[in-house]
């Protein structure tokens, strides 16, 4: 099967600086992936790069969405495409209506409406987008604006960090629906043909681990000074990197694979 | 109805000059006060509101000369035969539908100086339209207005003011308001056409306990164009409250947009907000916002940002899936929604076109 998104060999620069060495990465259809990493190991600049943010310079390697190269694409073709983007910290954007802004999204208005509720997010139709907005706030207008969005391929930077545990079952769940991991109760499709269906890819960046709770990740990897160091079994990954830290996780699962090869 | 045979004497372009600042051709209003050059028409429809000549009003009520001046001393007309207008609403009377004011510069060249006085007595309320423009065909000209504005205990004045100007027009607005007890001042005043120099920095005295006043502003400055605008604002009685908001945008002219909160006393509060776009490299905007305090126990606070559609934001709409001319005319369009003030359909289809311009030119 043609994967979705394939990553080789890339390498990125911000501003001359090196931030991204020898990424290869491959997310079939319906598959989602998670990264790991500590501060600054590179994770945003992973996802911006996919998006084709201007300020993140491919000098290396390439990018292809559907078989096809995008590494030279703008954001709007690449979005045009089917690749969405929830940020971890989007800008305000003054006197422009929550409400408003999913009016113009393609979809129907009544995924906007639907999806508010069910994001618990109905009061905010009117508020100005990011203006005041709290930490878990501003996660769930992200994951509600991608969702009316429909990207094939969702990249999802920390939609968890700073949401309380009854609203990252709520943020948990709406992953699912934009995911096709499950349907939305008004769309009520059995999940034994969401799951032969399903074409659509994720992913997720976190750092506490508890989206694994909610949704279903096939892969995952650790992302560390700038390169993928291991990549496995979501969970498996995440305990170890709770009880040993992240270094020692690469060494180990490093050695083990070692091991395992020789 | 008496307006629209008056109306009609106006060339049919004209006509559409004044739909453009939000006067209703169609009489759905509670008055009319119309002023082409230095020619004034007038009319009042409902009981409990005088709409005058200020020379008439002083002639018909001697006690308006004390009026006259009591603001702006130094703006006293010489001549009393000086048009404007006289609107009162008596005490109480609380006028459903808008009164509309235009004033307008019917000549090339014509000059029109006008000396106008408001009056709200205790309780009353009222919703005024002032839409201040030149002719179709005029290019040039220039407008000088002194206005006095009395809004009396627990009174309500909604001012909402919309200019458009030829690309050469001079524009010299001022005024003063005084607001008792109780009572409120709200001002909208809108400018998308530019001039070449409109100067206006009216003053507003919260003279009586509780009285509060709100200020939005949207101005756009095309090349050629220098606005000057602001508003001063005097808390001058323990629980007054003052919040400007105004938008300034260039897409070539000259902006320079201020605001004054002065607490005088204490227990008063105010909040201004200044924030300035430009569209081109071309262009200058100028915040100036100043807070002054005289007394300890104030709360006065400022927000002002001037600067460039940040590329941030137009990348976040992009990565949404809009095109770029899109992502622009949605954060513009943004920028220029203050929200609360109810524009007339003609000055939408300008909000419209100006975010049109501005998209395309990005
Ligand atoms: N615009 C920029 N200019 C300069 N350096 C940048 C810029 N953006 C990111 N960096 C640097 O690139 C490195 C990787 O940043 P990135 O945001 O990708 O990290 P991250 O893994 O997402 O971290 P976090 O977990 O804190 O979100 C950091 O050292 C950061 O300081
Ligand atoms: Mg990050």
């Amino acid at each position: 099967m043609e994967p979705l998104l394939l990553v080789e060999d890339l390498a990125v620069e911000i501003g001359g600086r090196p931030i991204l060495e020898n990424i290869n990465l491959e997310i079939k259809p319906g598959e989602v992936h998670v990264l790991f990493g500590p501060n600054g190991s590179g994770k945003s600049s992973l996802l911006g790069t996919i998006m084709g943010f201007p300020r993140y310079r491919v000098v290396r390697g390439k990018i292809y969405f559907r078989g096809e190269d995008i590494t030279g694409l703008p954001v709007e073709e690449r979005a045009a495409r089917g690749i969405g983007l929830a940020f971890q910290r989007p800008p305000a954007l003054r006197g422009v209506l929550l409400g408003q802004l999913l009016e113009r999204f393609k979809g129907d208005g009544e995924k906007a409406r639907l999806g508010a509720r069910e994001l618990n997010l109905e009061d905010f139709l009117d508020r100005e987008v990011n203006i005041g907005f709290s930490g878990g706030e501003t996660k769930r207008s992200e994951i509600l604006q991608l969702w009316v969005q429909d990207p094939q391929l969702a990249l999802l930077d920390e939609p968890e960090s700073g949401v309380d545990v009854e609203n990252l079952a709520l943020i948990g769940r709406a992953i699912n629906y934009l995911l096709e991991r499950e349907s939305p109760p008004w769309e009520g499709k059995p999940l034994r043909e969401l799951r032969r269906t399903r074409s659509k890819g994720g992913l997720i960046i976190t750092h506490t681990g508890h989206i694994l709770n909610y949704v279903d990740a096939d892969v995952g990897h650790v992302l560390f000074q700038g390169s993928i160091r291991c990549s496995g079994n979501p969970r498996e990954l995440f305990s170890f990197i709770q009880k040993v830290g992240y270094s020692e996780c690469i060494r180990c699962v490093n050695s083990r694979e070692v091991g395992e090869n020789g | 109805m008496a307006e629209r045979a008056w109306l009609n004497l106006l060339p049919p372009e004209d006509r559409a000059c004044l739909s453009r600042v939000g006067i209703d051709l169609e009489g759905e209003r509670a008055g009319t006060y119309l002023q082409v050059d230095q020619n004034p028409l007038f009319f009042a429809g409902v009981e409990g509101l005088d709409i005058l000549s200020l020379p008439q009003a002083r002639e018909a009520y001697p006690w308006v000369d004390g009026y006259v001046g009591r603001l702006l001393p130094q703006a006293r007309p010489l001549d009393p035969r000086t048009p404007g207008y006289f609107i009162r609403v008596g005490r109480g009377m609380k006028i459903d539908r808008p009164v509309q004011v235009s004033l307008i510069i019917g000549r090339e060249g014509g000059r029109q100086e006008v000396h106008n006085v408001i009056i709200l007595e205790e309780g009353a309320s009222l919703n005024l339209i002032i839409g201040c423009t030149s002719g179709a065909c005029v290019r040039r000209g220039i407008h000088l207005s002194s206005t006095e504005t009395f809004v009396g205990r627990r009174a309500r004045l909604h001012l909402t003011m919309i200019h458009h100007w030829g690309p050469e027009v001079e524009v010299y607005p001022q005024g003063a308001t005084w607001v008792e007890e109780q009572g409120a001042y709200m001002y909208d005043y809108v400018c998308l056409s530019g001039a070449r120099k409109l100067v206006t920095n009216p003053q507003v005295l919260l003279a009586g306990e509780g009285g509060i006043m709100r200020s939005q502003t949207v101005l756009v400055s095309p090349p050629g164009s220098s606005l000057d605008v602001g508003s001063q604002v005097y808390l001058r009685a323990s629980g007054t409250r003052a919040e400007m908001v105004s938008r300034a945008l260039t897409t070539g002219g000259e902006v320079v947009s201020r605001g004054l909160l002065a607490g005088e006393v204490s227990g008063v509060r105010g909040h201004l907000e200044c924030h300035g776009l430009l569209l081109t490299p071309q262009g200058r905007v100028l915040a100036v916002p100043e807070l002054e305090a005289k007394t300890s126990q104030v709360e006065l606070s400022h927000e002002a940002a001037v600067g460039q559609v940040e590329e941030e934001a137009i990348e976040y709409l992009l990565a949404r899936g809009f095109p770029r001319q899109e992502a622009v005319s949605i954060i513009v369009r943004g920028f220029l929604n203050v929200g609360r003030v109810d524009l007339p359909p003609a000055l939408k289809e300008e909000i419209d076109r100006v975010i049109r311009l501005t998209a395309e030119a990005h």
